[in-house]
């Protein structure tokens, strides 16, 4: 050999005998046309996970990042430490929170698919994500939610006909038709406006959170983002600043499986769970059966209690599943097998809580169907009562110049000029 | 006091008048800032108003949104204007348009500091200005002194504004006013009449230029730094140019900007940001509409080039006396 520098000749020499590099692209278990099957699923039981005291270490609790906290079992029995021994009356006013939900939720997708709004997204099989968490916060704790609770505004008792204003943009919108539906705002119930870009709502949870902690506060804040966007700098931006400050808030990932037609896998859920994101940076991480509106209640209790003894910030995975399509655009028959939602393992979250109440001898199924006749006629009146204000597209909107309002608190002169010159040209049009 | 100095006193002013005040970013609170702009606020206000950050411009950002939707009022530090392009989503989709997409419900009072502009040798990564993206972003302003007495009280109004500033500091001139000849001995801002700074609150109102220099024979419209090129360029030309600086782009002094283009019947635009789509471009417009039927030549653009702001290179990239001798001359020409 010479001492001439011969890169090439030292790749053949370096690579004869490897294979040849390959690219791992993930890809689920089961595509349209594949029957379903999550027998291999590893689901644990029932009230087999420890409960940590509040203040204990997240060193201490790995575990529950990689378990299952569940409290619901095979019988709708509740078991195990984390059973939060709720009464019966609160455990009725849930159950009747997560059907006021799906009633909601079936009666303005139908809305959608009659015209008279461009949008809507479901959270069927995710409602007890929402009225659990909403149920073991304080009223006035604040939420930074994504766009799949709308559980949150029911379960704080917003008026649902507001809710179907900011759907159908009329003028009784609060916010002016500006915002595609599902995108509310409800600052008096401490819901914030929601964001389509995803997951910038976890560092502004963050920086609420701190500002509370900071101004001696009680309250605390509380965020939700899908399993998909855990993978925006702006979460792990969050996990960041929730560290290092010790804020008190809570971090929740509802993993349903599907950000719209991808997979939890592009996330990185084929390497860990997003509960054990927390590990890293040293957060309390607890993986929770998002189908149990028990184990998600006492999860988000847990976390809460936790924030407010400034024992620091807690990230929950809710792992659930997404029944429906993402959206009204969506069509899931395009990439994902028709029986997946029927044959997923943790149940129906309605069902498991009725089923509890049943056992429990504080319901029955005929007083759940009257219940759900009694939601579904409740939904429509509210839904004739939003109608009244316009749907889209029907002239019933906000006036033409509140377009320029909201921009900034004060309308600067180009604004003022853009204004009048749409006026001018509307009238001139003799519209 | 010189501009450091400046807004140090205007966020020490508004941290005592109003509790809600808060400071935050990499490095601002123990050290004082890498260039000082926050030191001793830290000790007289404690690590609750007064703290430093992780490195996650995003983090600082959406951070701050949060903590305006509580109530307070963040003034957040981008410790350089060229790293606030990771902010960028939380400042361009959620601090600039939460006013508007809740109908007033939330808003988003924060003024973000971000030290700006060329001409200390930082190479590509500590030169930008930025201004023409924030300019072009519905529900921001864009704000720019270019003296000491301004730096404060524009900082000062813009802390009080309820709606999201992006308060760009030129760091060139820092310390003293720079007169665009990159070889001559810096000067300081001892002796400058706009280095005096009162020690107590004063506003400067968001929206409004200053002459910087009265005259007929053309109106230059500048910011920034580059209101000292400019006036410098001019004394030594002996032209009787009148100088307006913007002070803040948005919202933009029209009125100023149409009287004085009117009076001259000619108008150069100088800035530092790259030619292409840069505010410049905006102000080129707004004249030749306004204004056109009063022109005498036409309008000129004084710019960076449009590369990357090369380290070495810097004084020939920088927008410097020789290219605005040389547009003024055209542009008296006719």
């Amino acid at each position: 050999m010479s001492d001439r520098i011969d890169s090439d000749a030292g790749r053949e020499e370096a690579g004869r005998n490897l294979p040849p590099l390959r690219l791992h692209v993930p890809e689920p278990k089961f595509r349209p046309g594949d029957s379903a099957d999550f027998s291999d699923f590893d689901i644990p039981p029932a009230g087999a996970q420890a409960r940590p005291d509040e203040t204990a270490q997240p060193a201490g609790m790995r575990d529950l990042a990689y378990g299952l906290v569940r409290v619901l079992d095979e019988e709708g029995a509740a078991v195990g430490p984390w059973d939060p021994k709720l009464p019966p009356e609160m455990l009725l006013k849930m159950l009747r929170n997560m059907a006021l939900t799906r009633a909601f939720d079936a009666r303005m997708f139908r809305a959608q698919r009659q015209g008279k709004t461009s949008f809507y997204m479901k959270s069927t099989g995710e409602e007890a994500v929402s009225i659990g968490a909403a149920a073991a916060l304080a009223s006035d704790d604040m939420c930074f939610p994504s766009y799949r609770q709308q559980g949150i505004l029911i379960a704080r008792g917003w008026p649902i006909v507001d809710m179907m204003n900011q759907i159908y943009s009329n003028k009784g919108d609060r916010l002016k038709g500006r915002q595609l539906p599902i995108m509310y705002s409800a600052r008096d119930a401490g819901f914030f406006s929601i964001s389509g870009n995803l997951t910038t709502q976890y560092p502004q949870a963050v920086g609420w959170a701190m500002a509370s902690a900071a101004r001696g506060d009680t309250r605390i804040a509380a965020t939700w983002c899908g399993e998909g966007s855990t993978a925006e700098g702006d979460f792990h931006s969050a996990c960041t600043f929730a560290s290092v400050y010790r804020a008190p808030v809570i971090m929740n990932v509802v993993n349903n499986q599907w950000a719209i037609s991808s997979f939890s896998g592009f996330a990185g859920a084929e390497a860990t769970t997003f509960a054990a994101r927390a590990i890293g940076y040293g957060i309390a991480g607890l993986r929770v059966d998002g189908n149990d509106a028990l184990a998600v209640y006492a999860a988000t209790r847990w976390a809460a209690d936790r924030a407010r003894a400034n024992a620091g910030p807690t990230l929950i995975e809710h792992f659930t599943y997404r029944v429906e399509g993402h959206s009204t655009s969506d069509d899931p028959g395009a990439y994902r097998s028709a029986d997946e939602a029927s044959h997923w393992p943790l149940g129906d979250p309605i069902a498991r809580l009725r089923k509890h109440c049943i056992a429990l001898g504080i319901w029955d199924e005929e007083r759940h169907a009257a219940m759900d006749r009694e939601l579904a006629e409740m939904v429509r009146d509210a839904a004739r009562e939003a109608e009244k204000n316009g749907i889209l597209g029907h002239g019933l909107h906000h006036p033409m110049e509140s377009m320029f309002e909201d921009v900034f608190e004060e309308m600067p002169w180009h604004l003022r000029e853009q204004q009048q010159k749409m006026l001018d040209e509307w009238k001139a049009a003799g519209l | 006091m010189n501009m450091i100095q400046a807004i140090n006193s205007a966020l020490d002013v508004m941290m005592g008048r109003d509790p809600a005040v808060v400071v935050m970013g990499e490095d601002v609170g123990y050290f004082g800032g890498v260039f000082r702009a926050t030191a001793g606020l830290q000790q007289k206000y404690g690590k609750n108003r007064v703290f430093d950050t992780p490195i996650t411009e995003c983090g600082i950002i959406g951070v701050a949104v949060g903590m305006g939707a509580y109530g307070l009022r963040p003034v957040p530090e981008i410790q350089f204007a060229d790293y606030i392009y990771p902010a960028l989503d939380q400042l361009v989709s959620e601090a600039a348009r939460l006013r508007y997409r809740s109908a007033g419900e939330f808003i988003s009072p924060m003024t973000v500091r971000s030290p700006f502009g060329g001409g200390i040798f930082g190479g590509q990564t500590h030169s930008q200005s930025p201004e023409g993206i924030f300019t072009h972003v519905s529900g921001v302003k864009t704000v720019i002194p270019s003296t000491p007495y301004d730096a404060k009280g524009l900082l000062i109004a813009a802390i009080e504004d309820n709606d999201p500033v992006i308060f760009f500091e030129p760091k060139r001139i820092y310390n003293g006013p720079f007169d665009g000849h990159y070889d001559t001995p810096a000067r300081s801002w001892a002796g400058h009449a706009q280095a005096q700074v009162p020690t107590g609150h004063y506003r400067v109102p968001l929206g409004e230029a200053r002459v910087a220099r009265a005259g007929e024979a053309l109106t230059v419209l500048c910011y920034g730094t580059m209101v000292h090129v400019v006036e410098n360029s001019v004394a030594e030309m002996g032209v009787d140019a009148e100088i307006l600086d913007l002070r803040t782009l948005v919202p933009l002094d029209i009125e100023a900007i149409e009287r004085s283009v009117r009076k001259t019947g000619r108008c150069m635009i100088v800035h530092e940001a790259t030619r292409t789509s840069g505010f410049g471009a905006e102000l080129s417009a707004l004249v030749q509409e306004r204004c056109f039927y009063h022109l005498e030549a036409p309008i000129e653009r004084v710019t960076g080039f449009d590369t990357p702001y090369p380290h070495s290179l810097e004084w020939a990239y920088f927008p410097g006396p020789v290219r605005i001798r040389e547009a003024i001359n055209k542009i008296l020409k006719d």
